[in-house]
């Protein structure tokens, strides 16, 4: 069956019943007009921001993990100058991020610094970005003290360099470590750049809103909305679950 | 060999080592016993400069390796260092736990590394176990395997940890039995142990610390037949039953 025929059937209904009023709802948020091409627009940009996000995170929360743990692994009376005014940076950035919340943080970036930004779009992605790099840092930073320090030691007593250490030893059994709760980070992430729209991000819910703003009918377009959030996180879980049973290749017994 | 002097470390107030003065010779095996927190397994670790010493110099074979500016990564490819909890990284095989460091350090060529690990292997008779993880082997295993491990490095020189402190005690002889034939190989061996059977049959040199000073050295004989120090008279009766 048509679902054009059959709505404009139960439209010309003067009373219709539950079901066909809950179709002709249904119609409106998401066949009318091709609306439903618009919810994949917003879908597009909503990968694209998280990507993006995702990726400056990562080399934030990277960088910050690594300068906070070498500051703190140096021996007492042999610290470098430097190094503490850098960490004292990265301690400031991680307070500042992690002590407000990400929708005001958002809007100090899209209203206040690029204010007179037209890509807001990319404004939300880079707020995203910085914010996810700051939770990224203390999950890397929390692996990397975890690990048994005779792990690193026995790398060194071997011969082998501090860069070939944590490359080979250090660094894939913290990340075998890590990777629940960043995966955790990465869903978080990915469902945070629903807040884009508040400065203007043309991801889902801001497609959803314009939609609503023509029927008058929210229930549609935000379940719509909330259906394609929980599919990408599915699909995401899926993937977290099977790297992680082959990172578990070596713990078998 | 390795020359001490004056090796000093303490961690905040406490002071672990105080002033140490000591030379290991070539070929020597010296065998260090003590109550714990006398400062044995710090005064190892502080040999291949896992402890950084306080005070003091420690020199390997001519080079100052307390001296900020020697290589020390150099040094460590010729001290061989075994750890009570054998430390095999639980994320590679044995094979590559053996081969990572000679070959990331240049020291041999990937086939060479293999060869070499395969060779150590069937030494302490564990060759079948090469594409193992070491979460699938026993504490022995494990340790055997850390010895190897250490081994093929070429060393001059191996350091024990108390190397079969955290094994089940039916496991203690199968380790002790590999060190027992690195020592009759000539092997220049420094080790911290609680196994006084061990000091007695290969020690060459025993060393009874307390409280961060050598209280007593000479020969295992000697060491244990005729103990002079009080403290170490008291250690032995405590330990021999």
């Amino acid at each position: 069956m048509d679902p054009t025929k059959l709505y404009e059937a139960f439209s010309a209904l003067d009373h219709p019943g539950f079901w066909q009023d809950a179709y002709i709802k249904f119609y409106k948020a998401w066949f009318y007009e091709d609306r439903w091409v618009n919810y994949f627009k917003g879908l597009g940009t909503t990968i694209q921001v998280t990507v993006i996000a995702l990726i400056l995170g990562v080399l934030l929360g990277v960088l910050v993990a690594v300068i906070r743990t070498a500051h703190d692994q140096q021996r007492p009376g042999n610290r470098n100058p430097l190094l503490g005014l850098i960490n004292a940076v990265c301690k400031v950035y991680v307070t500042i991020i992690r002590g407000t919340p990400m929708m005001v943080q958002l809007m100090i970036m899209g209203f206040v610094i690029f204010a007179s930004s037209r890509n807001k779009t990319m404004v939300g992605a880079l707020s995203l970005g910085i914010n996810s790099g700051a939770y990224v840092a203390e999950i890397i930073r929390g692996g990397l003290m975890s690990l048994d320090p005779g792990q690193a030691e026995a790398g060194r007593s071997l011969g082998l360099n501090y860069l070939d250490t944590m490359r080979f030893i250090v660094i894939p059994q913290a990340f075998k470590a890590i990777l629940p709760s960043l995966g955790n980070e990465f869903i978080v992430l990915l469902k945070d750049t629903s807040l884009i729209s508040v400065v203007g991000g043309k991801e889902i819910v801001y497609f959803a809103q314009a939609i609503i703003t023509k029927t008058y009918e929210p229930m549609y377009p935000y379940i719509i909305t909330a259906i394609m959030y929980l599919i990408m996180v599915l699909i995401f879980s899926w993937l977290q679950g099977k790297l992680e049973r082959r990172l578990r290749q070596s713990d078998r017994r | 060999m390795i020359d001490v002097k004056n090796l000093t470390k303490s961690f905040g107030s406490n002071l672990v080592l105080d002033g140490i003065d000591q030379h290991i010779y070539p070929g020597e095996k010296v065998v260090i016993i003590g109550p714990s927190g006398s400062g044995k397994s710090t005064f190892l670790r502080c040999l291949n400069l896992l402890e950084t010493p306080t005070a003091g110099t420690i020199t390997f074979e001519g080079t100052e390796i307390t001296n900020p500016k020697a290589d020390i990564d150099s040094i460590r490819r010729q001290m061989g260092m075994v750890f009570q909890h054998f430390n095999l990284f639980p994320n590679m095989t044995i094979r590559k736990n053996i081969t990572l460091a000679p070959v990331r350090t240049k020291l041999m060529t990937p086939a060479e590394a293999d060869k070499t690990a395969i060779a150590l292997l069937r030494r302490v008779g564990l060759e079948e176990k090469a594409d193992a993880y070491p979460a699938q082997l026993s504490g022995g295993q494990k340790q055997r395997i850390a010895i190897v491990r250490a081994l093929a490095m070429k060393p001059k020189v191996m350091l024990f940890d108390e190397p079969t402190s955290a094994l089940d005690p039916e496991m203690v002889g199968e380790v002790l039995e590999v060190m027992k034939e690195l020592a009759q190989d000539g092997m220049t061996m420094v080790v911290v142990t609680h196994e006084m059977g061990f000091a007695r049959e290969v020690g060459s040199r025993v060393l009874f610390m307390d409280e961060g000073h050598v209280m007593e050295e000479g020969k295992p004989e000697d060491i244990f037949s005729r103990p002079q120090n009080p403290r170490l008279q008291e250690f032995l009766s405590k330990v021999l039953h």
